[in-house]
C-alpha cells in the first residue's frame, strides 16, 4: 500500500512539474534563440511564436483526444469489427434495422424530453421559492448537494429506494413500503418496461435540478427591479408578474440550462449501466455503444457507428453555441 | 400596491412547498447514510426509517430439562425463565414451531400439538403444560419467541467494505487518478486561456470558436480510436496499454475545452489597462501571466479545479475504458459498480460503500461551494 502511495506521489510530481518546466523552459529557449534585442523584426518574430508555445500543449491534447478521434471513429464506423475490412454502410444498415436500437432511440428521446424539462422546471421553482424563504440558503445547499455525488453512487442510493422484497416480506425499499402502506402491491419496478425508464430519469433529475436552480437563481437576481415594480404599480398579481415579466426576461438562460442538461442526458451512461445495464428495455445510446465495444471481443465497427449517431445528435447544439459566441464577440 | 397582509398566505405556501421539496431531495441520501451504520440483520429485516424504533427479532430458546418437570392437577408442567429476558429485553410474541415462531401475544395461552399448552409472559417467564403424558427427551423443548431489539448502530459495515470490499485500495487509486488529472489541465488551460485573451495571433478567434465547439463533443466518439492508439503505442514501446498515465492524459484532453472556456472568459474580463501598462513597462508575456494574470485569476482557477476534481472523481466511463479493473488500478466508482453486481442484495455493503465513494466530493463541495457556484454561473450565463 505505502509503495503504491509513494509511486503515486512521484507520478503526480513528475506530471505537474513536467508541465511547469515545459512552459518555463520553452519560453526561455525562445528568448535565448531570438535574442532580446529591440530590433523590430526579431521582436515581431518572437512575439509571433510565443502564443503558440502557450496554446501548443492544449491544442495538442484537444486535437489528439477530441478532434482526431471524431474523424477516426467516423472512418472506423465503415469498417468491420476488427477494423480490418471496409464494409461501407453495413454497420449503419444493421443499426437501423436492429430492434434494440429502436428501443434505444425511443428511450434517448424520452430522456431528452423529460430530464432537462423537469430539472429546469424544478430548478426554477426552487430558486423562486428559496428567494422568499428565510432558510433559502440552507434549502439551496441541500438541493444542490446531489451535484457532488457520482452517478454510480446515486444509482446505489436510488436502487435502494426501488428495492423489492418478495410479496409478504417486509419492504425495505421506501417506494414499495409506501405502496404497501397505501394498500398497493409491491413490485420489482426496475423490470417494468417503459415505467422503469422514468425511474432511472428521476435519478438524473435529482442530480441536475441543483444545477438548474443555481443558474436560474442567478438569472432571477439579474431581472431589473424597475420592471417588477412597474408591474406591481399597474396592479399585476404575483403569478402574472412571474409568467409575463420574469420568465420572458430569463428565457435565454432557461434555454441555456435546458440545452446544457440535454447534452449531458445524451451521454448518460453510468446510471443505466449500474441500475439495469440496459435490460428490460431501458437501453440508451451511450450504454449500447459501451456494450458493443466490449461485448465478446468487441465490435469496433458497430460501436463506432453508434458513437457517430451520438455525435450527430449534438452537432446542432454545437453549431448554435459557436454562432452565439461569434455574435457576442462582434457585440463586444 | 398590495398590502403586506396579502402576502402572508403566499409566503406560507412557498415555505411549505420548499420544505416538501427539500425533504424529497434529502430523503434518498439520508436513507443511505442511516442504512450504512445499521446492524446488518436489522437492515435486511426492516426499513431504514424504522431505525430509531425497536425492531423485532425472532429466535428460540430451550425450556428447562424434562427432568425438572413437576406433576400438578393440570398435568406435567415445565416452568422457567427465558434467558434473554434476564438481560433486559422485552418479549413481544411467541410460538411453538419454526413455522409459526411468533403467533401469540405474550400472556396468552397457546394450544399446541398433543394438547400441550404454552404460556409466555413479557418478562420471559413461561409455563409449558402437557395434560396427558409426562415430558420426555434428553433436552428442553424449543420455545420460539420474538423480542424487542433496541436500535443499534455500528461501523462494522465500513470496515467490512473497506477491507473485504476493497474500497480502501480503490480510494487510494482514485486519488492517484484524480490529483494529476485535475492539476495538469488547470495549468495547461491557464496558459492557453491567457494566450486566447491577451496575445494576438493569427487564427485566434477561429481556434477559440473551435474550442467552444469541442465543449459538447461526446467523449464516446473518442473511446474506440484512443483505445486502439493506446494499445498500439503500448505494443510498440512494450508497456501495458492500461495505466495511470493514459487516464491522466485522457482526462486532461476531455477537461480542457471547459477549462479554457471558463478561464478565457474570466481573463478577458480583467482590466485591459493593467496588462497593457505592464507590457509597456517591459514585462514579457510570461511575466505578465505569472505575476499579474495568474494571481488575479485564482477564483476562476479554483472553480474549474473543483469542477474537474468532481468530474474525475465521479467518472466511471473513462476509468472503465482506460484503466485495468484489477485491484491495483480499479477506482471507487468501478469497484462500487462491481459490488452492485456481486453483492447486489447486501445493502449494508452497498450503502456504506456508496458513502465512502461520495464522502470526499461532499466535503470538497460543501467547503468550496461558493467557488463552484461562481464557476457554474460563469460557464453558462453570459
Amino acid at each position: 500500500m505505502s509503495e503504491h502511495i509513494t509511486s503515486a506521489i512521484i507520478a503526480i510530481a513528475i506530471g505537474v512539474f513536467g508541465i511547469l518546466a515545459y512552459f518555463w523552459i520553452s519560453n526561455g529557449i525562445l528568448d535565448a534563440l531570438i535574442s532580446r534585442s529591440k530590433r523590430s523584426n526579431k521582436e515581431i518574430l518572437r512575439e509571433q511564436i510565443r502564443p503558440w508555445l502557450f496554446v501548443g500543449p492544449a491544442l495538442f491534447f484537444l486535437f489528439l483526444y477530441l478532434v482526431y478521434p471524431v474523424f477516426e471513429t467516423l472512418w472506423l464506423s465503415f469498417k468491420d469489427e476488427n477494423s480490418a475490412q471496409f464494409v461501407g454502410l453495413d454497420n449503419y444498415i444493421w443499426l437501423f434495422n436492429d430492434p434494440e436500437f429502436h428501443v434505444t432511440l425511443r428511450n434517448n428521446l424520452l430522456w431528452l424530453l423529460v430530464v432537462p424539462t423537469l430539472s429546469t422546471a424544478f430548478g426554477l421553482l426552487i430558486a423562486v421559492l428559496a428567494d422568499r424563504s428565510r432558510y433559502g440558503t440552507i434549502a439551496k445547499s441541500i438541493i444542490f448537494m446531489p451535484m457532488a455525488i457520482s452517478f454510480v453512487g446515486a444509482s446505489v442510493i436510488w436502487k435502494f429506494i426501488y428495492h423489492y422484497n418478495g410479496e409478504g416480506d417486509v419492504q425495505i425499499g421506501i417506494l414499495n413500503a409506501i405502496i404497501v402502506a397505501f394498500g398497493g402491491e409491491p413490485q420489482f419496478w426496475l423490470s417494468v418496461p417503459f415505467w422503469n425508464n422514468l425511474l432511472l430519469m428521476v435519478i438524473l433529475v435529482w442530480i441536475q435540478t441543483g444545477f438548474a436552480m443555481v443558474i436560474l437563481g442567478a438569472a432571477l437576481r439579474g431581472v431589473p427591479e424597475e420592471t417588477i415594480e412597474a408591474a406591481i404599480i399597474d396592479g399585476a398579481t404575483e403569478v402574472q408578474i412571474f409568467f409575463k415579466i420574469t420568465i420572458p426576461q430569463i428565457m435565454p438562460t432557461i434555454v441555456v440550462v435546458w440545452t446544457t442538461i440535454a447534452i449531458l442526458v445524451l451521454k448518460v451512461f453510468d446510471i443505466v449501466l449500474a441500475m439495469t445495464n440496459g435490460q428490460w428495455e431501458t437501453q440508451v445510446l451511450a450504454n449500447l455503444m459501451y456494450d458493443w465495444m466490449f461485448r465478446g471481443a468487441g465490435d469496433f465497427g458497430r460501436g463506432s457507428a453508434i458513437a457517430i449517431v451520438l455525435m450527430l445528435s449534438v452537432v446542432p447544439i454545437m453549431i448554435w453555441n459557436i454562432r452565439r459566441f461569434r455574435k457576442e464577440e462582434l457585440g463586444r | 400596491m398590495s398590502k403586506p397582509t396579502d402576502r402572508t398566505l403566499p409566503r406560507l405556501l412557498a415555505g411549505a412547498g420548499l420544505i416538501c421539496l427539500v425533504i424529497l431531495w434529502i430523503v434518498p441520501t439520508l436513507g443511505l447514510l442511516v442504512s450504512s451504520v445499521r446492524d446488518k440483520d436489522a437492515l435486511a429485516q426492516s426499513g431504514w426509517w424504522t431505525a430509531l424504533s425497536d425492531s423485532e427479532q425472532t429466535v428460540f430458546e430451550r425450556t428447562a430439562h424434562p427432568d425438572t418437570q413437576i406433576q400438578t392437577d393440570e398435568g406435567w408442567v415445565l416452568e422457567g425463565q427465558l434467558e434473554i429476558a434476564l438481560t433486559g429485553y422485552e418479549i413481544l410474541r411467541f410460538g411453538g414451531s419454526q413455522r409459526e415462531p411468533a403467533i401469540a401475544a405474550v400472556g396468552e395461552t397457546l394450544e399446541l400439538k398433543n394438547g400441550t399448552q404454552l404460556t409466555v409472559n413479557s418478562d420471559g417467564s413461561y409455563r409449558f403444560v402437557s395434560p396427558d403424558k409426562p415430558w420426555s427427551g434428553s433436552r428442553g423443548k424449543r420455545v420460539f419467541f420474538s423480542y424487542a431489539q433496541p436500535p443499534s448502530f455500528t461501523l462494522e459495515n465500513y470496515s467490512e467494505v473497506l477491507i473485504n470490499g476493497k474500497l480502501g485500495q480503490a480510494f487510494i487509486n482514485t486519488l492517484t487518478v484524480t490529483i494529476p488529472a485535475t492539476i495538469i489541465p488547470v495549468l495547461m488551460a491557464a496558459f492557453a486561456a491567457y494566450a486566447f485573451s491577451w496575445m494576438p495571433f493569427k487564427g485566434r478567434d477561429w481556434l477559440f470558436a473551435g474550442v467552444i465547439g469541442l465543449l459538447v463533443v461526446p467523449l464516446q466518439t473518442s473511446l474506440v480510436p484512443l483505445l486502439r492508439l493506446y494499445s498500439d503505442v503500448g505494443n510498440f514501446f512494450g508497456f501495458e496499454a492500461k495505466g495511470y498515465v493514459g487516464v491522466w492524459m485522457a482526462h486532461t484532453g476531455f477537461g480542457l475545452p471547459l477549462a479554457i472556456y471558463l478561464m478565457r472568459n474570466y481573463m478577458k474580463g480583467l482590466p485591459k489597462d493593467l496588462i497593457e501598462c505592464a507590457r509597456v513597462d517591459g514585462a514579457s508575456h510570461f511575466e505578465v501571466f505569472t505575476k499579474i494574470v495568474l494571481p488575479l485569476s485564482v477564483p476562476a482557477l479554483a472553480s474549474f479545479t473543483i469542477f474537474q476534481f468532481l468530474w474525475v472523481w465521479n467518472d466511471l466511463l473513462v476509468a472503465l475504458v482506460f484503466l485495468g479493473q484489477a485491484e491495483d488500478q480499479i477506482v471507487l466508482t468501478a469497484q462500487l459498480r462491481a459490488l452492485l453486481g456481486t453483492r447486489g442484495s447486501n445493502w449494508e455493503v452497498l450503502t456504506s460503500g456508496a458513502f465512502i465513494t461520495i464522502i470526499l466530493p461532499l466535503i470538497v463541495f460543501f467547503s468550496l461551494q461558493r467557488f463552484f457556484v461562481r464557476g457554474l454561473v460563469a460557464g453558462s450565463v453570459k
